[in-house]
């Protein structure tokens, strides 16, 4: 449309698709009901294809996956009252995971509001601690800005969820509607210019210490920092741990990678970080699960920090140097800072030696399930056998742990978790979504059962959508890390975690369409994913496990990152 | 713990003290006193938290009030370069005339106003700053309090500081 051509009269909901249009968004994850049928009515119109989910969570995980891949906000639909209060629990999974994502939900009439009326819920409350920003046009002509408005909002500085909620009358109401070219957000500054004085200062502290390390979280992943992040490392000779949730933002197969630290943290990169004498921390917020105690984490050593959100400076751990800014543009600046200055290239001395023995010990002799299909073996099949370039996301529990500790990322970037909210049954819906952003390479949901069995009648979308996706589920027949905490703590007092082998999950593949197959030794395993990966349509590879294995090492919670419990 | 005053500047839209006060009840901050009113443009309401707390969660909430895109401009104000009042009302329990003149001339040393002046009870408005009205209040209960109220107080910073 041109911008001459800027003032028509349309209704409300007609407004919604065509601003959406603008935004360049060409998916919507949703399910109707009563009040967004006029929205839904547009589909017939409009050049947005729907993708119809079978329950408002997933739409909200889809849209998610989408956001995290493509780095543009993902779109999910849902009506109003219990539509609404379904997505929730995904819309706070993308706030805790800073993921972009707009929330399309449906409202009673405008005059109905407050008056308990039939589906009517007070979502714009109910969502307020869990977004970014929540929009509720009140007349069609407020529609156009709030949807420009809220995909500014949803991808710029640190990403979030907004909520754009709806009355039934705004959708269907006419107005003369306009479209500006530019808006002010008067309380809003998403980017902070990077400040050259503390960069400096960053630098100073980096190259004095003795034993540095970096630290790099999901924001790193985020602003796409990679290449930077590699730069400095390596021109430095810095060995390099992340978050889980930077799991995937330095190679885990690079020289200086020492991999996730935290409660399940690889071993060698919780010793090496309780050693370092500085940290550069670049887009974390160092969550309790990474950092085990604060106290400890901050005594004997200097951090750094990088984050583009200023609030996160000084909220967890206190720092001695603190550049605000996105840390892309930040690793940048420091990069030529350092040029300019003639500092050359550090080679890797005795700390770096040291770090690398660390790791290569503890990869030989970390003792693992002696299991055929010990969760070690079956992950590092998986990765042996799965193209680089393929998209990862998990559920939450065991699995994923596993996952971190024996699933090497390759390709920057293409890792993915609930880590922040940890929201079982999340992995599969966001891997449908992340296939609708990538649909040139393979995307596998790293899956326990208890998980999979949240979201798995997404089965239908992933098949009559025509979005296959690869679950590869570690099914040990049980809620394997409540058990495994009961097993710990509770004296194997084992209470409302056995699942019983129910369902057949190759028969409930089967039934949905898709393909399922079980897996019994590594051969086995080997073939299934091969097949899995050439297949048209979503495989499920089921794969028993012995129920008592252990996810080792553990930083019990409340606990320094050198107690680790190892295995024995 | 120290006591600090949050001026906060707001989009006057509905919504936006829901927003500020669920911030402080999540991340377990206290609101001490709060007051809100429009602003001679009426796009802009302000509002004025007092709180408690030490230093790193005092700037844990500057900068998560900054972060909330509703809040146009905070600022934590220095106590001593800023002119801040409550605004306070007591109904005071008299027994006899006696006490209804003690009470009067209390109301007069602390600049208040009477009210309402009946056989057994006073009204008294004071506009003060919390202290004083926390030393008024003490000498009130020795001859009771009935019922008060209180409106959190407003502040402005002092020019060129």
């Amino acid at each position: 449309m041109s911008d001459n051509n800027n003032i028509k009269t349309i209704t409300g909901a007609q407004a919604l698709m065509e601003a959406m249009e603008r935004e360049g968004v060409r998916e919507v994850f949703g399910l109707p009901g009563g009040a967004n049928l006029p929205m839904y009515d547009e589909f017939n119109r409009c050049n947005i294809r729907h993708i119809l989910v079978r329950h408002e969570q997933s739409a909200a995980h889809m849209a998610d996956g989408y956001g995290r891949v493509s780095r543009k906000p993902g779109v999910c639909f849902a009506t109003s009252g219990p539509g609404a209060t379904n997505i929730l629990t995904g819309i706070a999974t993308a706030q805790a995971d800073s993921a972009p994502m707009i929330a399309v939900t449906g409202q009673v009439n405008v005059n109905m509001i407050g008056k308990d009326a039939f589906q009517e819920s007070d979502i714009m409350g109910m969502a307020n601690p869990v977004v970014k920003y929540a929009f509720q046009p009140r007349t069609p002509q407020e529609v156009p800005l709030a949807v420009q408005k809220g995909f500014y909002i949803a991808s710029t500085g640190r990403p979030g969820p907004v909520l754009i909620d709806i009355p039934k009358d705004v959708q269907s109401g006419c107005a003369h509607i306009r479209y500006v070219d530019e808006f002010k957000i008067q309380g809003y500054h998403p980017w902070t210019e990077p400040d050259v004085n503390n960069i400096g200062r960053a630098i100073d502290t980096l190259i004095r210490s003795d034993k540095p390390i970096i630290l790099a979280g999901g924001g790193t992943i985020i602003s796409s920092a990679f290449a930077e992040l590699q730069a400095l490392a390596e021109f430095l000779s810095i060995p390099v741990v992340t978050t889980f949730k930077g799991k995937g933002a330095f190679p885990e197969n690079h020289a200086l990678s020492l991999g996730p630290i935290g409660m399940h943290g690889h071993a060698e990169a919780n010793k090496i970080i309780s050693e370092a004498d500085c940290v550069l921390a670049i887009g974390t917020r160092f969550s309790d699960r990474s950092v085990g105690t604060f106290e400890e984490f901050e005594s004997h050593r200097s951090i750094i920090h990088m984050d583009v959100d200023p609030a996160e400076i000084g909220k967890n751990q206190t720092t001695n140097v603190a550049v605000v800014g996105d840390v892309r543009a930040t690793l940048r600046i420091m990069l030529a800072t350092l040029q300019e200055r003639g500092i050359s290239k550090t080679e890797g001395g005795e700390w770096v030696r040291h770090a690398q023995e660390m790791h290569r010990y503890w990869q030989e002799n970390l003792k693992i399930h002696p299991g055929e299909l010990g969760a070690a073996h079956i992950l590092r099949k998986l990765r042996e056998v799965l193209p680089g370039d393929s998209i990862i996301t998990t559920e939450v529990g065991q699995h994923q742990m596993w996952a971190s500790l024996f699933f090497d990322v390759i390709t920057p970037g293409t890792f993915f978790s609930s880590t922040g909210l940890g929201t079982m049954g999340w992995g599969f819906p966001a891997a449908i979504g992340a296939k609708v952003a990538r649909p040139d390479v393979p995307v596998v949901d790293i899956a326990g059962d208890g998980s999979f069995n949240m979201t798995e009648n997404s089965l239908a979308t992933s098949i009559l959508e025509d979005i296959p996706v690869i679950v590869f589920l570690v099914n040990n027949y049980s809620l394997g890390m409540v058990a495994q905490w009961q097993r710990t703590f509770y004296d194997r007092r084992m209470v409302g975690v056995d699942q019983g082998q129910c369902p057949d999950y190759v028969k409930l593949a089967e039934s949905y369409g898709a393909q399922g197959i079980r897996a019994h030794t590594l051969d086995e395993l080997e073939a299934a994913i091969k097949t899995a990966v050439k297949s048209d349509v979503a495989t499920v590879i089921d794969i028993p496990i012995d129920p008592e294995e252990d996810v080792l090492p553990f930083v019990a919670p409340g606990t320094p990152l050198t107690k680790m419990i190892l295995p024995s | 713990m120290m006591w600090a005053i949050f001026s906060i500047l707001v989009e006057n839209k509905p919504g936006i003290l829901f927003a500020v006060t669920h911030m402080f009840r999540a991340r377990n901050f206290n609101i001490d006193s709060i007051a809100v009113g429009v602003t001679d443009n009426p796009k802009y309401s302000r509002m004025t938290i007092t709180t408690f707390g030490d230093e790193k969660q005092l700037e844990q909430i500057r900068k998560q009030l900054d972060k909330m895109i509703d809040t146009i401009k905070v600022r934590r104000l220095d106590e001593h370069k800023t002119v801040y009042r409550e605004l306070a009302i007591f109904k005071i329990r008299v027994a006899d005339a006696k006490e209804n003149m003690e009470v009067n001339e209390m109301i007069k040393a602390f600049g208040a106003k009477a009210h309402d002046s009946r056989r057994d009870s006073i009204m008294a408005e004071l506009t003060a700053t919390p202290d004083q009205i926390r030393a008024f209040q003490e000498l009130a209960s020795r001859f009771g309090i009935i019922e008060m109220a209180r409106t959190g107080i407003a502040a402005l910073q002092r020019s060129g500081s």
